[in-house]
Formats: structure tokens, C-alpha cells, sequence
């Protein structure tokens, strides 16, 4: 929690200021007492009914100060609250940006999305309470004592006595219970796990007849839940009856003393009932402070959760300062040099090795077995992961020195699984060039395979796109995601396996028009099927990490047995038809 | 009206659940009642104290003691009721709960796949979950708060009542003005919440499309335009969140100043009076402490009030789930499907997803013991309607699947899926370790059968390699593993259940070609003997078909095995040139 209070620092006067009314307005509250023992002692004692009315005008007028000062201290609570929820929310969605790949993998995107908005309403909440209730209810509890000790020390004693007693209570409880809430999260999200995990495979659960099972396992989850939220209510439940306890016996003592004290003359009666009006002012507080510690202990752990994410580190650190110079007219568009590449949490490398040249122009195709590693030399040249050892380069220079930004503006990239945003075709498209023109965007369609179908859509470019792109198929939504990347006209086109929902005849069209364009592309295509990579100008079969051989097909036909096997096992029998 | 109607409906039901624990419910109102009593009595006592101690040389000290031990004895037995009390609310609270999210959970397991595939998954969860997690916080501050609420204010009123009526009269008249005006700025802020809730709802879709999709986010670049975005929703949020909040939080210094006017109300009628000797300073102290007590309740019901609804409102969401129409039950005199040599047959059936969407008509199909049917046919055609139909994941509108001469509506849902091993393109691995996983569908596997299994399906090895083996924990989703290991799983998970016929959807779509056609060798044992329904868009898994269906836009268009429709040299000749034609 306490790392996170910097972002309260642009709201410092709110922070200031909230407490202070708040106090301001405490004080006036304190005063009551005394005002109602005047009435006592002087009004009714000595019969003055102009002394009352005059005490009951400065009641109602400390009423009206107390709600001025109160409302004034509730604004720049919320003020102070909200501000620092969006200053969070801003730092919090910059740093899970700068976050790389896997750092990403290893947190889980579900936990970053509700850290980001459950938790931080939460702490937000937690802020707003803290400011406007957690320090005036300490400080009516003090300034009551501090009242008593005007009135008389001895009855006073009473008092110093009980508040440490009550501290010690109220945090004891809390302390206790702090964890406890934390396990009864963690407990609510096996179950939320456990449900999602029913629904996203409820064609398998039925499959295999394992309804029963899932329940019984899903209801064991459920009762150890409700068995440690009741342990923690009862725990909770506690806090009530104690404070009332010792409440009530601290004011049994202050009349005892009050007796006493009134029996040799130190006091008046007045001052007794003040005494014990402050008492019961205590125990108020007290109540309210309880119903709040719940929402405060909630909003601590929130808290934590939040900095856990600002404690994960990005892994990359972008280059500083300004692009290097490219040298003219580099031979080479990539280069791997003896790349290995270990994952985070995985202890053998997934890449050993890895060294080829492209040149400009080229294209090359990857080819090899499922987790041979094809992705992972792809993700290296955008530099979604640090390689563990040797250098990729990108126009002779090593990715590292380039400012991220930069390298990737180079890059055109088209992940495995088909992505797209919420709005218009056109939109989606922008996001691969801020200011393409509409010629542009057709002209990237075309390339993609996909202006016949966008043709056909409503709107045409200001076709509607759902959540997730829903209301594609999956093929359509991958010509989509080639366009994104052809109308940035990059440097290097990255296609990784993205062509898997496509039908032959498709993959082959797209293949043809990318050969096509301009000169100057790079083009990488990953694939699993020999024939979408068979007329790459390079070839390289990965095997299990390693680069199991280069070379065009012919040559690899000839001395690669990994890529005949491949070849092989797709051409078989009807290979020999063509 | 009718939401009325519904809010009242949902009440009945909430009670419902109470009312298995009517015991803990009928403790829970005793103490609370017992509570409030002794709570109003104390400071009774302490008034008959105070008028004991007079002036100097003038206090009794014997009476005061006895007093004293009276309130001793009062306060003890208040905590132990009130202690008493919470707990049997938490007990009561929390197990209607946990009775609530059991029964929506087994119903996640008999909704019909319609429901689950045309509702969001995060909705459901969100219902199971979030939802009743609200209602059981309203829950538990209704009972514990309202309740006693309740109680103090008509408890408090009854005792002010016998004490003095002119000063009750006061306490009266001022305090509802409090309420009101919490009604007022509850009304007015109404709006201010909804505007904050839409807008927060806004950042949420837009935070999950960012942060699920980094990748692409950081490929293109798009990080401070993500960023922009956001500042500018982060911003309206900010900006409404802070009327409403604040506006709410009007309500809390309005009442207490509302409450302080009572206090000064009854001070000032309380001393006028005193001072004619019709009450004693000692009744006037009660009194105060009562009118302060009177008017706390005030504050809080209505907090609870929106509490209580908006908890009405989420039970209202689970209900609506609980209540949703569950999948046709099996047959009473359903049959257990046995001995099954692998007759299926399809006739005349019809079906559909949407009523006004024609999909499957009048299919005939005649399937063979032991024949293997492959369903071909570009993306999103339909094949996977069919394996929906054979599962009996949806049912047919019309005509009927038999299973060995029996229709399958007459088979129980158990004997019929057991019949079956199915591998789907989604892959699907739940939280537990790798064994778990694979021995789903036969819980009682030995180790041997295991493994053997696993090495058929060419996952022993990677299996292997793993930091613990076949003990290796699985995470949510199998985010540990890649696509195609996943895809190994769920087929040594069929492996091992040797099933009497086999449902294959796109299996070895994310599988290296040199690794499927050693898991199709096999699955070619698997196969022998068995019937099998196959779907699969590349071509050369399937030329060994029996029946070859080609579908197109959900269709079946051509039906013949691989020569017979290159002959026809129709829709599926075209596809098959397509493949090789580059």
C-alpha cells in the first residue's frame, strides 16, 4: 500500500485538506458535551432559561459549521480518491504495457484485466474511507480523552486506560483477519477457475460423462470457502460484543470515579454526564471504525495485488536515445547469430544455435514439428523476447540497440491466432498505418485475398467488427490480419502460421501476391504444410530447437531427412499424382 | 409493475433459501431482540446512577454499586447475544451462499450447449461468482444491520414513550426529515451512478481488448495510442466518479446534522422541563444517549436499503440462471446403450441453430460397423454440426440418429457419450496434473495403461521431459503447454479409453504433419474394427474413407468415398485440386 500512496502526490492539498475538515469538524462534535453539562450545570441548576436557549443556538450553530466543514471534507476525500484511482489506473496500464511477452505468460492476462479494475475500485474506495473516517474516528476517540482530561484527570485515568485496551482490540482483530480475507480470495478464485473451466470445455465434461465429478469437485471447493469465510466472520464477529464490553465497564468506572470525585467536591454532576456522554461518543466511533475495517482490509489486499504487478519488471528495456545508423544499403535484412533462446520458468532452452542470413528481398520459409521452435525465431526478430545468447540483427544492427518503436514500425507482423478489435474494418486496418488512404487499404485487401469478401459486407471499409471479430470466420479474420500488416508496406512480413485457416486455394492466391509486390520485402512464413514454403527462396527445417537444415526445397530433398520425412508425410500418395 | 412483481418474486425465493435455516434465523431475531432490549436498559442505569450522585457529600455510593452490578450483568449478557447473533447470521448468510452457488453451478452442468454457446463465458462466471458474492454481502448487512435497526428505533421509541411523551413527541417529528433527505440525494445521484458504472464498464472492455491482445498491441506499436484511449475514458471516469461519490457522500453529514438538531431538540426540551422538576438531569442524560441511539439506525438503513436492493438484483441474475430451461432430461425408460458394434445411422433428419436459418435437411447417412466417415468441406461449413448432433449435443428437429436401431433420444445421455472418444480441435485441459488430464474418462487407469496410452499418442515423450513428469501440474487453460502438446493430451485421453467408436474433429490440426502421421498409425489401429466420423480439412487424412460427406455452408452437397467423387469431379474434385495446385 505504501508504494502506491505516490500517486496521491498530485492530490497532496486534497490529501491535506480532507482529514483537516474532517477533524475541524470532529471538534465541533467535541464540543457538544460540554455545551449540554453548561446546560446542566448552569441552565437547569440555576434555572436560567435564556442561558438554554443561548446554549441550544450554539449547538445548532456548531451543527452548521460541522456540516459545512463535513461537506467541504468529503469533496476533497472524493476529489483526493478518484484522482489517485485514475493516476493509478494510468501508471498501472502504462507499466503492463511496457511488460513483455513473458512477463505477460507468466502473470495471466485475466489477473492483469481485474487487478486493473476490481482491485483498483477497491483500493479506490479504501482511499476515500481512509481520508474521510479512519483518521477522524482516531481523532474524536483521542480528543474525547483529551476533553476528559479538562474536565477532571482522575475520572480522566479512566479513559487513558481504556483506548489503549481498545487499540489493541481493534487492530488485534484486524491483523488476524487480514490474511484470512487474503486466503478467502484465493479460495474464491479456485471456484471462479473451476466454473470457467466448465464452460470453456463443456463439450468435453459431457463427453467423457464427468458432470457429477465436476460438481462434487467444484462443491469441495465451494464448502472449504464458506468454512473459512465463516471462520473469518467469526473472528469478525467478535469485534462488536469486546468493544462493547469494555466500552460499557470503562464508563461503569468513570461513574464510580465520577462518584467519587463529585462526593469530595472536583466535579459536578454535569460534568459526569459529559464525561460519560464522550464514553458513548467512543463507542460510536468505535462501531463505525469496525463496519469499516472489512472495506480498509479488503482494499490492503487489493493493494498488494496491484504492487505485485509494479514489482514485475519489464524484462526488455528499450534502447534510449535515437535510431542508430542504419548502414546504406545493408546486405542483410536479418540475421540470426548463434541465437539460443530460454522461455522464463522453462530450464531447457527452446532455441540452440540459431544462425542464418537473409538478404533483402528474400523469402524464407520455417518449417518444421509442433514446439520445434518455428514461432520462437520469429519472436525474436521483433524482439518480443531477448534472445539468452548471440545477436539478432535487423539491417546489421543488433535489435537491442534499436529503440523498440522503430524496430517494430519495420516490422509487419501476423500472429497464429487471428486478432481483431472492436469497430470497422477500417479502423483495424489504421492500426497498421496511422494515415492510410482508403486506395491503400484496398490495395492491401487485395493482397490479403480479402477485398472480395469486404466487398460484400455492409458498409463495406465501415463493415462493423464485433468483440474478439466474432462475426468473421476464421479464415476471413486472418486475411484481415494480413492486410493490418501489409498496409504498413514494412520492412519485413512476418506471417506465422497465419495462414492455417485458409483453404489451399486461398494460401496459394495469397502466396502468389505477395511474390508479386514490391521488391523490396523480406517475407518470413511459418508454416507446418510443405507446400505453403516450398518456393521460399530459403528454406530452414527446425527439429526440436535446432536448425536441422537450410536450403532451397531441391537441395533439402536431397540432404535433409527431417524435410523429406515432412514432405513426405504430406505428399505421400497423392504427391506422386502431380 | 411487472418489475415490482419480479423484485417480489425474487424476495419469495430468497426466502426460500432462508428458510432451511430457519433455526439459525429464528436465534438470530431472538438475540437481536435481546440485544436491543438490554442496550436500551443500560443507559436507564446509568441514569438512575448519575441522579445518585448529586453534589458533594451528597452521593450513595451502596446504591450506586448496586447499579453498577446491575449494568455489569446487563452488559455481558448484551455481548453474548450480540456475539451470538453475528455468528448465527455469518452460519445462515454463508450457507445460503454456498447452497446458491452449488445449485447454479449444476445447473453450468445441464444447461443445454445452446445457452453455453451463445452466452459469453465471463457472463456465467460473473453470475456464479461476482454476483452471488454482492448478494451475500447485502445479505449479511440486511441481517445484521437492518435487523437491529429495526429493533433499536421501535425499542428506543417504546422506552422514550414511558419515560416522557412531550420529548419523544420532539425526537419524532425531527427525525424522519433525515430520511428524507437521504432519499432525495439517493434519487438524485441515481444517475450520476449509472453514468459511472456504464463509463467503467466502457474502460473494462477496453482494458481486456488491450491487455488480452498485447501482442498485437506491442507489434504494431499501437502501446501510447492504447495509451491515449485510455487517459481519455480514464478521464470521463474520473470526472463522474467524482459527482457521484461525492454527491453520495452528501447524505452522511446531511443526516448527522439532521441528527444533531434532534439532540439539541430534546436538550432543549429536556432542560425546560427539568428545570419545572418534571424529569431529573439523570432522565435527561438517557434521554440524550437515547435520541442519539434513535437516530443512528436512520443513517444506516438507508445504506442498507441500497444494499439490500442492489443485492435483490444480483440474486435476480442468478436466479435467472438457476432458473434457466435445462437440457431435456434422458428418458424415463431410457436404454443403456450395450454392445455396441457401431450401426448409426441418420435418417431423415433436419436441423438447425436458428429457426429462420436452414442448415441440415433431410440427411440420410448409413453407417456400417467398423466403416470410417470423413467429413470434408472449406471453414466454417458445418462439420462440426454434425459431431454436435452425433453426441446429441444438440438434438435433431426432425427425423432421428439411431444407435443400433435405437433412436439416441431413447439412450441415456451417459451410455450414448461413453460410446464415443472424441477429440476436438479446442483442445480443452482442466487445472490438475497430466495424469488427471489423461485419465479422465477412465479415473481407475494404472500407470502401465497410462503410459502405454501416451505413448501411443507420441506424448509419452514430452511428457517425459517435463519438471515432474506425469505429476506435472497443468495450469488454467494448459497455458503451460504448447497448442500441439495440448492436442497430444486430449488424444492419449482417448487413447486410453478405448472407445467403441470415435468422433475425430480436426484432431491433429495443430500437430506437425511428421508427428501425426505416426499418431494416424495409431489411430489407424484405433480405427480398425470401429466405427469413426473423421473432419478434416487437409485432404490426405481422409482419402481412406469409407463415406466422404463434402459440406458447403452447412449443407451436405456430395456423399461417395474419395474415387467415386473425383469421378463426379464436382465440389470436393475442386477442393482436392486446390491443395496441390500452387
Amino acid at each position: 500500500m505504501r508504494n502506491l500512496l505516490v500517486y496521491l502526490k498530485r492530490y497532496k492539498k486534497e490529501t491535506a485538506l480532507a482529514p483537516l475538515f474532517k477533524m475541524l469538524e470532529a471538534s465541533f462534535e467535541l464540543l457538544i458535551p460540554l455545551v449540554m453539562a453548561q446546560i446542566i450545570d448552569r441552565g437547569i441548576a440555576q434555572e436560567d432559561r435564556g442561558l438554554i436557549f443561548q446554549m441550544c443556538l450554539i449547538m445548532i450553530s456548531l451543527g452548521i459549521i460541522g456540516l459545512v466543514c463535513s461537506i467541504t471534507a468529503q469533496y476533497f476525500a472524493a476529489k483526493a480518491a478518484v484522482g489517485f484511482s485514475a493516476e493509478l489506473k494510468h501508471s498501472l496500464f502504462d507499466h503492463i504495457q511496457s511488460l513483455s511477452f513473458s512477463e505477460i505468460d507468466t502473470i495471466g492476462t485475466s489477473t492483469l484485466i481485474t487487478r486493473m479494475t476490481s482491485d483498483v475500485n477497491q483500493v479506490q474506495s479504501g482511499v476515500n474511507l481512509v481520508l474521510r473516517l479512519f483518521l477522524r474516528s482516531p481523532f474524536i476517540v483521542l480528543g474525547a480523552m483529551v476533553m476528559a482530561f479538562t474536565i477532571d484527570v482522575k475520572a480522566a485515568m479512566v479513559f487513558a486506560v481504556t483506548i489503549p485496551l481498545l487499540c489493541v482490540v481493534v487492530f488485534g482483530i484486524m491483523l488476524i483477519s487480514m490474511p484470512l480475507y487474503k486466503k478467502v480470495q484465493t479460495l474464491l478464485d479456485k471456484i471462479l477457475g473451476i466454473t470457467r473451466e466448465n464452460l470453456t470445455g463443456a463439450r468435453v465434461v459431457r463427453a467423457f460423462n464427468k458432470e457429477e465429478t465436476e460438481i462434487e469437485r467444484f462443491m469441495e471447493g465451494n464448502e472449504s470457502l464458506t468454512k473459512m469465510q465463516m471462520f473469518v466472520g467469526r473472528i469478525s464477529a467478535l469485534m462488536n460484543p469486546v468493544t462493547y464490553i469494555i466500552i460499557n465497564g470503562a464508563a461503569a468506572a468513570l461513574i464510580w470515579t465520577g462518584a467519587w470525585q463529585v462526593e469530595n467536591g472536583h466535579i459536578t454532576q454535569g460534568e459526569v454526564v459529559a464525561l460519560v456522554n464522550y464514553m458513548s461518543q467512543i463507542l460510536v466511533e468505535l462501531i463505525k471504525l469496525a463496519n469499516l475495517i472489512i472495506t480498509v482490509t479488503k482494499a490492503f489486499a487489493c493493494a498488494n495485488r496491484i504492487e505485485a504487478v509494479f514489482e514485475t519488471k519489464p524484462g526488455l528495456a528499450s534502447a534510449s536515445g535515437s535510431m542508430p545508423d542504419e548502414k546504406m544499403e545493408p546486405e542483410e535484412a536479418v540475421s540470426f547469430e548463434h541465437v539460443s533462446l530460454i522461455y522464463q520458468n522453462a530450464g531447457e532452452e527452446s532455441l540452440t544455435d540459431i544462425h542464418f542470413k537473409v538478404r533483402k528481398g528474400q523469402t524464407v520459409g520455417i518449417i518444421g514439428g509442433t514446439g520445434s521452435g518455428k514461432s520462437s525465431i520469429v519472436h525474436l526478430i521483433p524482439r518480443f523476447y531477448d534472445a539468452a545468447a548471440g545477436s539478432v540483427k535487423v539491417n546489421g544492427i543488433d535489435v537491442k540497440e534499436y529503440p523498440l518503436e522503430e524496430l517494430r514500425e519495420k516490422i509487419g507482423m501476423v500472429m497464429q491466432k487471428a486478432v481483431l478489435f472492436q469497430g470497422t474494418v477500417r479502423e483495424n486496418l489504421l492500426w497498421g498505418k496511422e494515415d492510410a488512404t482508403e486506395e491503400e487499404m484496398w490495395r492491401a485487401l487485395e493482397i490479403s485475398q480479402a477485398k472480395e469478401f469486404v466487398e460484400t459486407k455492409e458498409g463495406k471499409l465501415d463493415a462493423r467488427i464485433a468483440q474478439g471479430g466474432k462475426n468473421l470466420s476464421g479464415g476471413q479474420k486472418q486475411r484481415l490480419t494480413i492486410a493490418r500488416a501489409l498496409i504498413r508496406k514494412p520492412q519485413i512480413l512476418i506471417l506465422d502460421d497465419s495462414a492455417s485457416a485458409l483453404d489451399f486455394a486461398t494460401d496459394a492466391k495469397l502466396r502468389k501476391a505477395l511474390r508479386e509486390m514490391e521488391k523490396e520485402l523480406t517475407v518470413f512464413i511459418v508454416s507446418q504444410r510443405a507446400s505453403s514454403i516450398q518456393y521460399a527462396d530459403i528454406i530452414i527445417v527446425m527439429d526440436d530447437g535446432r536448425i536441422a537444415g537450410t536450403g532451397t526445397h531441391k537441395e533439402l530433398l536431397e540432404n535433409c531427412g527431417v524435410y523429406r520425412e515432412i514432405y513426405d508425410s504430406q505428399f505421400q500418395k497423392e504427391g506422386r499424382g502431380q | 409493475m411487472s418489475g415490482r412483481n419480479r423484485k417480489k418474486e425474487i424476495f419469495w425465493k430468497v426466502m426460500g433459501y432462508i428458510r432451511r435455516y430457519w433455526v439459525y434465523l429464528g436465534v438470530s431475531i431472538f438475540m437481536a431482540a435481546i440485544t436491543v432490549a438490554l442496550t436500551l436498559y443500560v443507559p436507564v442505569l446509568t441514569g438512575d446512577a448519575i441522579d445518585l450522585i448529586i453534589d458533594k457529600g451528597l452521593v450513595d455510593f451502596q446504591g450506586i454499586m448496586d447499579i453498577l452490578v446491575k449494568m455489569a450483568i446487563t452488559v455481558g449478557a448484551t455481548a453474548a447475544a450480540q456475539w451470538l447473533m453475528n455468528v448465527c447470521n455469518n452460519k445462515m448468510t454463508y450457507g445460503i451462499v454456498r447452497d446458491i452457488r452449488d445449485e447454479a453451478f449444476r445447473k453450468v452442468e445441464k444447461l443445454p450447449l445452446k445457452y453455453i454457446d451463445s452466452h459469453s463465458y465471463g457472463e456465467v462466471v460473473s453470475r456464479v461468482i461476482a454476483d452471488v458474492d454482492q448478494f451475500a454481502d447485502g445479505l449479511l448487512m440486511g441481517f445484521t444491520q437492518l435487523f437491529t435497526g429495526v429493533v433499536t428505533i421501535l425499542g428506543t421509541l417504546a422506552v422514550m414513550l414511558t419515560i416522557h411523551l412531550g420529548i419523544t413527541a420532539v425526537v419524532v417529528c425531527i427525525t424522519p426529515v433525515s430520511f428524507l433527505v437521504a432519499n432525495f440525494i439517493a434519487k438524485k445521484t441515481y444517475h450520476m451512478f449509472k453514468l459511472q458504472s456504464e463509463t467503467r464498464g466502457e474502460q473494462t472492455a477496453f482494458i481486456d481488448e488491450m491487455v488480452g491482445n498485447q501482442r498485437v498491441v506491442q507489434a504494431f506499436g499501437y502501446e501510447d495510442k492504447a495509451m491515449g484511449r485510455f487517459d481519455e475514458i480514464n478521464g470521463r471516469l474520473q470526472e463522474c466518479s467524482l459527482k457521484a461519490i461525492f454527491f453520495s457522500s452528501i447524505t452522511n453529514p446531511a443526516t448527522r446534522f439532521v441528527n444533531s438538531l434532534v439532540y439539541t431538540g430534546v436538550g432543549i426540551t429536556g432542560a425546560l422541563l427539568a428545570i419545572q422538576g418534571k424529569i431529573s438531569v439523570g432522565t435527561l442524560s438517557c434521554l440524550l444517549t437515547y435520541a442519539n441511539q434513535y437516530t443512528k439506525p436512520f443513517n444506516e438503513i438507508s445504506g442498507v436499503i441500497t444494499e439490500l436492493q442492489n443485492a435483490l438484483a444480483c440474486a435476480g441474475r442468478i436466479f435467472e440462471l438457476i432458473e434457466e430451461e435445462p437440457q431435456v432430461p434422458d428418458a424415463e425408460d431410457a436404454l443403456e446403450l450395450k454392445d455396441v458394434k457401431g450401426n448409426v445411422a441418420l435418417k431423415d433428419v433436419s436441423f438447425s441453430y436458428v429457426p429462420d436459418k436452414k442448415l441440415i435437411q433431410g440427411f440420410h447417412l448409413q453407417v456400417k460397423p467398423g466403416q470410417r466417415v470423413a467429413i470434408v468441406g472449406p471453414t466454417g461449413c458445418g462439420k462440426t454440426t454434425i459431431i454436435n448432433l452425433l453426441m446429441r449435443f444438440y438434438d435433431v428437429d426432425k427425423g432421428s440418429i439411431q444407435v443400433e436401431g435405437t433412436d439416441i433420444r431413447q439412450i441415456t445421455r451417459k451410455s450414448l457419450r461413453t460410446s464415443y472418444g472424441m477429440v476436438l480441435q479446442e483442445t480443452w485441459l482442466k487445472a490438475g496434473t497430466v495424469r488427471d488430464n489423461i485419465a479422465m474418462g477412465k479415473p481407475d487407469a494404472s500407470q502401465e495403461e497410462i503410459i502405454a496410452a501416451a505413448k501411443a499418442a507420441h506424448a509419452h515423450s514430452f511428457i517425459k521431459r517435463m519438471p515432474k513428469g506425469y505429476d506435472t501440474v497443468i495450469t488454467e487453460d494448459g497455458g503451460n503447454l504448447s497448442q500441439g502438446q495440448k492436442q497430444l493430451l486430449c488424444i492419449t485421453r482417448v487413447m486410453l479409453c478405448q472407445p467403441d467408436m470415435l468422433i475425430l474433429d480436426e484432431a491433429t490440426s495443430s500437430i506437425d504433419t511428421r508427428t501425426e502421421l505416426k499418431i494416424q498409425n495409431a489411430f489407424a489401429k484405433l480405427m480398425e474394427n470401429r466405427t469413426s466420423f473423421i473432419v478434416a480439412h487437409r485432404l490426405s487424412t481422409i482419402q481412406e474413407a469409407d463415406i466422404i460427406l463434402v459440406m458447403k455452408d452447412g449443407n451436405i452437397i456430395e456423399q461417395g468415398n474419395h474415387e467415386s467423387l473425383l469421378a463426379e469431379d464436382g465440389f470436393y474434385a475442386e477442393l482436392y485440386h486446390s491443395q496441390f495446385a500452387c
